[in-house]
């Protein structure tokens, strides 16, 4: 062919730092935070890490699909709720409520999916946000199951006496046995995030997220697509909700109202929802501002606030897109002195 | 291969396409022309699913696939290319033209495997044949123009079609890029035994290549036939050939 071929840049889509386990590498440099770390700080870590897997399984469908969920803290919520119920009031074990949870957001989720694929753009979010507030809705009047406003209080810890067989756990408290279920539980749902992007199927959905219209004519059935990933990214949704009932000891229908939805956005585009990193990173920069700002003043909403604003303008492909686009930098320097 | 019978679709009132039959034989190569607005986007659209047709039956290899969803009239073998080029930008070439190999060898809901792996030889094979085997690893929404087009043929034949749908394929491209790709498309559809419908506004290559036109004017087939016989309607060349010619 004489047709000219535009200059080939070496620049790839996605960057070559996939080969690393990362997951596993995270998993081990956690791991030993409730022996070197302050109550405090296994306190936090645990919380952002619920909330790193909540970010991530919302970017299944913001950042890999492409689909605008606003209501994606129904399914959290369902989770909470699902483990919570059955802990607290029917007094079964974390075994059977924590898959229960992830499998009763995977039903919400496709129940509520099968309409909102149906739709498109601004429709769909709308649609996946009035869906929301219909869980919220229920969580908050249907006061037989949920407790109503009052939520569900003292959800019990999970029985981990058997972790004191692990050497070395034996002697910690129990928030630290919890922070290591949760990192555990954690690191496995986020491997599996990874893997489901890196797969065939998460190919299709990358296509899908790119050329809606073009996907459907190499064959695909868009919708089933897209509602097989509002399913999954529901059930792992439902698994963060889970932990976090428990974290907090109790699940309260604040948990599904809609701002939460905008904060687990929020995590994940700051962050940067082009990789699989980004979301946990979001979610830890604002669990952190959030906890030190409210230290220090009671503006931190306002605080807060304008830190977002600089950081989304400064850094549009997030946190991690930008140290992506500074490594991309250093190493062109660096090419470039040796050359 | 492919039967068209009675096709027709209005918007509002207004007829777009009306009462248009058309067969085209296997391995064929069949133009449609027209002036703009003479209907043939909205014909294609109606041919591969994207749009509905009031009435009419299309019948692609036996098989009627009226009405059907487009991904499963590109399962049965009808392969498309767009007049806009329509590509995935943010994946790289090779990406793209795996996501439709992967697509069409019903790979698709695989949750197991690596998708970079998968197929990468048949993915290279293609670019090679499309002339884009340098290019594999470029974010395709960085490609020049002509190189964005060839790559939708690319995902087109992807799915291994029988019969391919073009939107005017040279659209936009120079003198040379649009030889080039005919030479192409010609030698393509030798391989593999393709039979080609499309639309193209180049009366050079419309007559360079096809083996039979139909003209569509305000929605409805004017005439239907060999070049020469096209070529020598009268109310062809009063309509459409004269204001090019």
């Amino acid at each position: 062919m004489s047709i000219p071929l535009s200059r080939p840049m070496t620049r790839t889509a996605l960057p070559m730092i996939r080969r690393v386990p990362w997951t596993l590498l995270v998993f081990l440099l956690l791991l030993p935070m409730p022996w070197v770390g302050s109550r405090y700080d296994t306190f936090l870590t645990t919380q952002i890490l619920i909330d790193a897997l909540f970010a991530v399984s919302l970017n299944l469908l913001l950042g890999t699909t492409g689909l605008v969920s606003f209501g994606h803290v129904a399914y959290f919520g369902v989770g909470a709720y699902v483990c919570g119920i059955l802990m607290k009031t029917y007094g079964l074990p974390f075994i059977i409520a924590f898959p229960a949870s992830g499998l009763g957001a995977a039903f919400f989720s496709l129940i509520f999916g099968f309409f909102c694929v149906r739709l498109t753009k601004i429709y769909f979010a709308m649609l996946t946000l009035a869906f929301s507030q219909i869980v919220w809705a229920i969580a908050f009047k249907w006061d037989a199951v949920t407790g109503g406003d009052q939520g569900i209080a003292d959800v019990p810890f999970p029985d981990m006496r058997w972790m004191a067989s692990i050497p070395g756990i034996g002697d910690l408290s129990e928030n630290g046995r919890f922070y290591i279920l949760t990192l555990t539980l954690v690191a496995l749902c986020v491997a599996a995030i990874g893997q489901i992007t890196r797969s065939p199927f998460g190919r299709m959905l990358t296509a899908i997220r790119d050329n809606r219209e073009r996907a459907a004519f190499i064959g695909l059935n868009v919708r089933a697509y897209e509602l097989t990933v509002f399913v999954v990214a529901g059930g792992f949704a439902g698994f963060a909700g889970a932990l976090y009932g428990i974290f907090t000891r109790g699940v309260f229908p604040d948990y599904v109202f809609w701002p939460q939805s905008a904060q687990v956005m929020i995590m994940t585009i700051l962050g940067g929802m082009n990789y699989l990193w980004g979301p946990p990173i979001g979610a830890l920069v604002l669990d952190w501002l959030n906890q030190e700002i409210t230290n220090y003043t009671q503006y931190w909403p306002f605080v807060l606030g304008s830190i977002l604003l600089i950081l989304l303008f400064l850094l549009p492909g997030g946190v991690v897109g930008g140290l992506v686009r500074l490594t991309g930098f250093v190493q062109r320097r660096m090419a470039r002195r040796d050359a | 291969m492919l039967e068209i019978t009675g096709l027709r679709k209005s918007f509002a009132g207004f007829v777009a396409v009306n009462d248009v039959s058309l067969t085209v034989d296997t391995r064929q190569i069949c133009a449609v022309i027209g002036p703009n607005g003479a209907g043939k986007s909205t014909f294609f659209n109606l041919i591969t699913g994207h749009i509905r047709s009031d009435t009419g039956r299309v019948v692609l290899d036996g098989r009627d696939v009226t009405g059907m969803a487009p991904h499963r009239i590109c399962a049965l073998g009808m392969g498309r290319s767009f007049q806009l080029t329509n590509i995935f930008p943010r994946l790289t070439v090779l990406q793209n033209v795996q996501a439709a190999l992967l697509a069409h060898h019903g790979r698709g809901h695989d949750f197991w495997s690596r998708a970079e792996t998968l197929l990468r030889d048949e993915a290279e094979a293609l670019l090679a044949t499309i002339g884009l085997a340098a290019v594999a690893n470029t974010t395709a929404g960085t490609l020049a123009y002509g190189n964005q087009k060839q790559l939708e043929l690319g995902l087109a034949l992807a799915s291994d079609p029988k019969v391919l749908l073009l939107d005017e394929p040279t659209a936009g491209m120079s003198a040379g890029e649009t030889h080039e790709t005919i030479a192409l498309l010609r030698r393509i559809a030798e391989e593999r035994g393709l039979t080609l419908l499309f639309t193209e506004h180049d009366m050079a290559v419309v007559f360079g290549i096809a083996q039979k036109i139909a003209v569509l004017y305000q929605g409805r087939k004017l005439a239907e036939g060999p070049p020469e016989e096209v070529r020598a309607n009268p109310e062809v060349r009063r309509v459409y050939l004269g204001e090019h010619a």
